[in-house]
């Protein structure tokens, strides 16, 4: 119970690390969040301008003065979206990348869990050749040939999708697909290596000699533990599908927060960024704390 | 267990030879690396050299066809091939060596040094991926490319790939050493391994001996996921201005130009097909030699773990 | 003005208006905690939810390429940006649609004096905010002192440079913006005095950074006065919603003073940088108008410039590249002479941006307010190899590498710089890396004079070549090149306060010849072709012009 504890109270301590260590390196990348194609028309409203966001201030003082606000909840103004805080933007985009990337989880696992079992079951049939071409395809056909391939087929060319935007139901299928397909192909290697070490050992060996049917094995006694390198996987994919794609929100035109991850860091947007990365970080501390909860309870041994 | 011809490296050997299917994919991996190793050579086509049909469909002058440019895709394919091989390579193995270092260690140490050694990869893993790397691409850029530049200019362009891969390789490990001290975890506690501890067993051989071989599917998996994990990316990264350097080429980012073929109004498919279809095929060896090393270890009869 | 408490006091716009929130978003993440089916239930249970965004569709979709940085019309830059900021507020004169030259806008009619120098605008008496106050000449000169004050930190303030005292003003020398030359005669008269006489002044007075703004709503919500709920509008629209990176929801303005003219009673304008996307969204019907050739894929230019719904036109933009004239080898004139002799500019034109772009080795595009640029240096292989050779590097020999930047974000800026390179060492035997560099480190390394050769552009603001011209003054910001020369600085003065077209016309042209035929710091590449896609059997109201100026008021769908 007490190292649960002492992780829980790391969370805060990893914020401030992560933060500290994000804030002096974007500081050391070349250009900056003023500079712009067209000169400012003075030196008089450049100054004014980094006046406004502090910018004129020593860089220690930006330091405190940002972990003041960060301790207040308060993520600053964004330096590029300029009537726009980043807790606003944020508060815009996160329940959209939340939504995408959920659904996305369940085609990665519905889909991802069961062809991995299958193809481990039926080792050197057809069902493990048909499975691993699918995974072979999800693997290696990046997300930005897999998407525009199926905006090709299923939306310009049979109609029976939209093209892009988010927002009511049958929007959301290609983007769930581009993105879940990619994370299933994984899933389901994954799976499929748990399930055949798990098949090998000793335990079902001994429940098969017990008498139990073949299903009753592979279900109780096969699949949990065959999950663990699945959900050791879990935790960093899902904060990646939460936290939102780049390629896919760019593809399909989706007002998530992926797009901000790229965009802030090229448009030296550092306010922007350093909110994304706390985002995730926070995010992700939470999953991991929820994969290992979940590990624990798959296979009580663990962590004893 | 007399004699070398019946040693247990021998006898997977002789199993691994009668997988057809992984034959046929060592076979092809060496086709590959022997291709990029000598194919531009041989060819003799230069990959940079602007032609004078920009467009052309395969053909008799140009078996792959040409892009905008009117360069040889044929000729840029087996370039690309050998940067993406090199890539791909020294990226998995970066992260496999010190995934499996990192995992084993924290999960095989358990308890205070599992906990540190966990907190650190959630640091690194704290930071996305992608930011990692573009952070990691632009400052190289812009604080060590100048000084390299003038000490070594001849070796720059290596150097540049060399950080490409460290950078890609740095934050591909992270997963790799989760999963790998899951399973760890896992196997410590059965057994085998316990009665290995419990004899006395000293680290390194209870490692090499006990724990690897049963952590080898894993790795293997990794590996065939890891390879184009990180050939891809490079591709995103060149997308984004940070990769390989144009007009130089690698297969990543001759599949992202080629994508910009899917489109309703008019594809050149060629420009797809041909770096897509041969990354494709690359891959497929490779799981297949995956699978076939993993079938020629494992014990037949499959009774119990392999120690 | 702190902006952060700004931000917490500004009036937070309710993004409800088209989007709803799924409300079990963040316990998802929390019932992972039991069970994993727990957790694919309640993702599958957001996606229902999910089903409820913008099922209605506006009359009018309009695809306008990357989210504005900001709608505010005094401190956006974006072309993006001014096209929304002019469809809620609007000018003393705003641009016809059909050629894109100033035409009456919030004022009925202007009269100039005789030598130029001073304009007096008549604002119309019906001229109110969509809340209901009249928009008085007080409030247009208030706006217009806010512009100039640097604290407001407007960069297009440099616009109101013709204005008597602009420049002094936004440079800080005078610190009183009372002193700018613009008065209010009386309740709906301005009086503005000019520095010189300025034959473009009624195409700035239309432009986003001389538009009123409501006086009372900044007062009140300082820098955010943008974001109150209801926006006090001037224009055709005014703001229903604004999703980020989505799009902005508009309705017709009942109070603007033409709204007779605008026939969209509700326009839904998208946001969003993937040009392949914009295209399928598009070629599906789901919208009906794209507006910006940026967000139009450019590889496919050729084959969409043929179809009856996209509309190709030249426009104020033009592509060149800059030297560094600080550092060997391009501090000589000769070896920049010889490399901008190097280059076929159609070679790049018929094999890379393939749109009928017109080769030009100039900096003004032709035609541009009606001037003629001078040819500037044209191909001609040997008389560069005999340059070169003249500067001490016969055959390229003892030539240093250097490196060709770019900006990535295009493929045709790095298939250019592909032929360039080719070209350069077909030609002179020249080295050439190139070197492709992200937008913020592209711009600091430009401004600080740290390449050999860079891709330049620039897009006019107004249609007259001292747009383009004046960025090389010797302490000009857009400079970028290191070159400074008295005797061009000399002319542009002179063009300036030249009061005859013809004669002023005579002098930019000497010094556009200075500029790109003998110190050569620049040299041109191609001028732009712009492009929109609209099926004109769908759409009406919209017609090419060289500002590429295409206000929403005049669009129309057309209804079978």
């Amino acid at each position: 119970m007490r190292s649960w504890v002492i992780r829980l109270a790391a969370v805060p301590v990893l914020l401030w690390a992560v933060a500290t260590l994000c804030f002096f390196l974007l500081r050391a990348l070349p250009g900056g969040p003023f500079d712009r194609e067209r000169a400012a028309a003075s030196r008089e409203v450049e100054a004014a301008l980094r006046a406004r966001y502090h910018w004129d201030e020593p860089l220690g003082w930006q330091y405190l003065r940002y972990l003041g606000n960060l301790a207040r909840g308060d993520l600053g103004p964004s330096l590029k979206y300029r009537n726009h805080s980043v807790n606003d933007l944020l508060a815009q985009t996160v329940p959209v990348s939340l939504s995408l990337g959920a659904l996305a989880f369940v085609v990665a696992m519905g889909l991802g869990i069961p062809v991995g079992v299958f193809s481990a079951l039926g080792r050197g049939g057809w069902a493990e050749a048909t499975s691993s071409l699918l995974t072979l395809l999800g693997v290696c056909v990046p997300v930005f040939v897999l998407g525009p391939l199926l905006v090709l087929v299923f939306a310009l060319g049979l109609d029976w999708f939209p093209v892009a935007l988010w927002g009511g139901g049958s929007r959301a299928v290609l983007p769930t697909l581009t993105l879940g397909l990619y994370f299933a192909a994984r899933v389901a290697r994954w799976m499929r290596e748990g399930m055949l070490e798990v098949l090998r050992s000793p335990h079902v060996q001994a429940a098969r000699a017990r008498g139990l049917g073949e299903a009753a094995v592979i279900l109780r006694h096969v699949v949990p533990v065959a999950l663990l390198p699945v959900v050791s996987y879990t935790g960093p994919m899902l904060a990646d599908l939460l936290t939102g794609s780049f390629l896919v929100e760019n593809l399909f035109q989706i007002p998530g927060t992926g797009a901000f991850f790229v965009n802030s860091f090229f448009s030296r947007d550092y306010t922007l960024m350093m909110g994304m990365v706390l985002f995730y970080c926070l995010l992700l501390q939470v999953l991991s704390l929820a994969t290992d909860l979940l590990l624990r309870w798959i296979d009580p041994r663990i962590g004893s | 267990m007399s004699g070398p011809a019946s040693s247990p490296g021998r006898l997977a050997l002789g199993r691994f030879l009668e997988d057809r299917l992984a034959v046929a994919g060592i076979v092809f991996l060496a086709l590959a690396l022997l291709l990029a190793g000598i194919g531009p050579g041989l060819l003799g086509v230069d990959p940079d050299r602007a032609g004078e049909s920009p467009l052309a469909p395969p053909g008799a002058g140009h078996w792959m066809g040409t892009d905008i440019h009117g360069r040889d895709l044929l000729a840029r394919v087996l370039v690309g091939l050998r940067i993406s091989l090199a890539v791909g390579a020294v990226g998995a193995a970066v992260s496999l060596l010190i995934g499996v270092g990192w995992g084993v260690v924290s999960g095989a140490a358990g308890g205070r040094t599992d906990a540190w050694m966990m907190r650190g990869v959630d640091l690194l893993q704290a930071l996305p991926t992608v930011v990692w790397v573009m952070l990691g691409m632009t400052l190289f850029e812009a604080r060590c490319a100048g000084w390299l530049a003038e000490r070594w200019p001849a070796a720059l362009p290596a150097l540049r790939l060399g950080a490409m891969m460290i950078c890609l390789g740095s934050v591909s490990w992270l997963t790799m050493a989760r999963v790998i001290r899951g399973q760890t975890l896992a196997l410590r506690e059965r057994p085998f391994l316990l009665a290995a501890t419990a004899l006395g067993v000293p680290p390194v051989r209870w490692f090499l001996r006990h724990l690897l071989p049963n952590l080898s599917g894993v790795i293997l998996v990794y590996l065939t996921l890891t390879v184009p994990a990180v050939v891809l990316y490079e591709s995103f990264l060149s997308f984004l201005g940070l990769g390989v350097r144009p007009p130089q080429a690698s297969l990543g980012t001759l599949i992202a130009d080629g994508a910009s073929q899917l489109n309703p109004i008019r594809v050149r498919w060629w420009l797809l097909v041909f770096p897509a279809g041969l990354m494709a095929l690359l891959l497929a060896a490779l799981t297949s030699v995956g699978e076939g090393l993993r079938a020629a270890f494992e014990p037949r009869g499959g009774d119990g773990p392999r120690a | 003005m702190i902006p952060a408490a700004g931000q917490r006091n500004a009036p937070v716009r309710t993004t409800g208006a088209f989007c709803c929130r799924p409300g079990g978003a963040g316990r998802a993440v929390f019932l992972g905690f039991r069970d994993i089916l727990g957790l694919l239930g309640t993702a599958v249970a957001l996606g229902v939810l999910v089903g409820c965004g913008p099922a209605d569709r506006a009359d009018l979709v309009i695809h306008n390429g990357p989210e504005p940085e900001t709608i505010d019309p005094q401190i956006l830059t974006g072309q993006a940006d001014g096209r929304i900021a002019s469809a809620l507020f609007e000018g003393l004169t705003r641009f016809n649609p059909t050629n894109g030259l100033a035409m009456p806008g919030l004022a009925s009619h202007w009269e100039i004096s005789k030598d130029g120098r001073t304009y007096t605008f008549f604002l119309r008496p019906e001229a109110c905010w969509s809340t209901g106050e009249p928009i008085e000449a007080s409030e247009v000169v208030w706006s217009w002192r806010r512009a100039v004050t640097p604290a407001t930190a407007a960069d297009y303030a440099s616009q109101f440079f013709c204005v008597r005292h602009g420049r002094a003003l936004v440079n800080g020398e005078l610190r009183d913006p009372s002193l700018l030359g613009a008065e209010a005669v009386d309740a709906r008269t301005v009086r503005v005095h000019l520095e010189n006489p300025t034959p473009y002044f009624l195409e700035l007075a239309a432009s986003r950074v001389f538009f009123p703004i409501p006086r009372r709503a900044v007062e009140r919500w300082g820098d955010q006065w943008i974001r109150a709920d209801p926006l006090p509008c001037s224009g055709p629209y005014q703001l229903l919603g604004w999703r980020v990176n989505d799009r902005f929801r508009l309705q017709r303005n009942p109070r603007y003073w033409d709204s007779g003219r605008v026939s969209a009673g509700r326009i839904d304008i998208l946001s969003g940088d993937n040009p392949s996307t914009a295209l399928n969204l598009f070629l599906s019907g789901e919208v009906d108008l794209i507006s910006d050739r940026k967000i139009i894929p450019g590889e496919l230019g050729p084959e969409l410039a043929r179809r009856p719904d996209f509309h190709r036109f030249d426009y104020l933009g033009q592509d060149f590249l800059r030297f560094n004239t600080t550092r060997r080898p391009f501090q000589d004139a000769r070896v920049r002479r010889a490399v901008a002799q190097a280059i076929d500019r159609t070679r790049i034109t018929t094999r890379i941006t393939r749109m009928g772009e017109r080769p030009s080795a100039a900096i003004t595009p032709a035609g541009t307010g009606g001037y003629q640029p001078p040819s500037g240096l044209s191909f001609d292989p040997s008389a560069a190899r005999r340059l070169l050779a003249e500067a001490g590097y016969p055959g390229g020999r003892g030539f240093p590498q250097v490196e060709y930047a770019f900006n990535v974000g295009s493929r045709l800026y790095e298939q250019t710089g592909v032929e360039i390179q080719a070209m350069l060492r077909e030609h002179l035997g020249l080295r050439v890396e190139l070197r492709p560099l992200e937008w913020k480190t592209y711009l600091a390394e430009m401004s600080a004079l740290n390449y050999d050769l860079i891709r330049g552009s620039w897009i006019g603001d107004y249609d007259d070549p001292m747009t383009f011209l004046d960025c090389f003054l010797s302490d000009s910001g857009n400079n970028r090149t290191g070159w400074k020369d008295p005797r061009y600085d000399g002319l542009l003065r002179a063009a300036a306060s030249e009061g005859d077209p013809g004669r002023r016309a005579g002098i930019l042209r000497e010094a556009e010849t200075l500029l790109v035929e003998q110190a050569v710091p620049v040299t041109g590449l191609y001028s732009h072709v712009g492009l929109y896609a609209a099926d004109p059997r769908k759409v009406a109201g919209v017609w090419p012009n060289r500002m590429d100026e295409h206000p929403f008021f005049s669009l129309r769908r057309i209804r079978p």
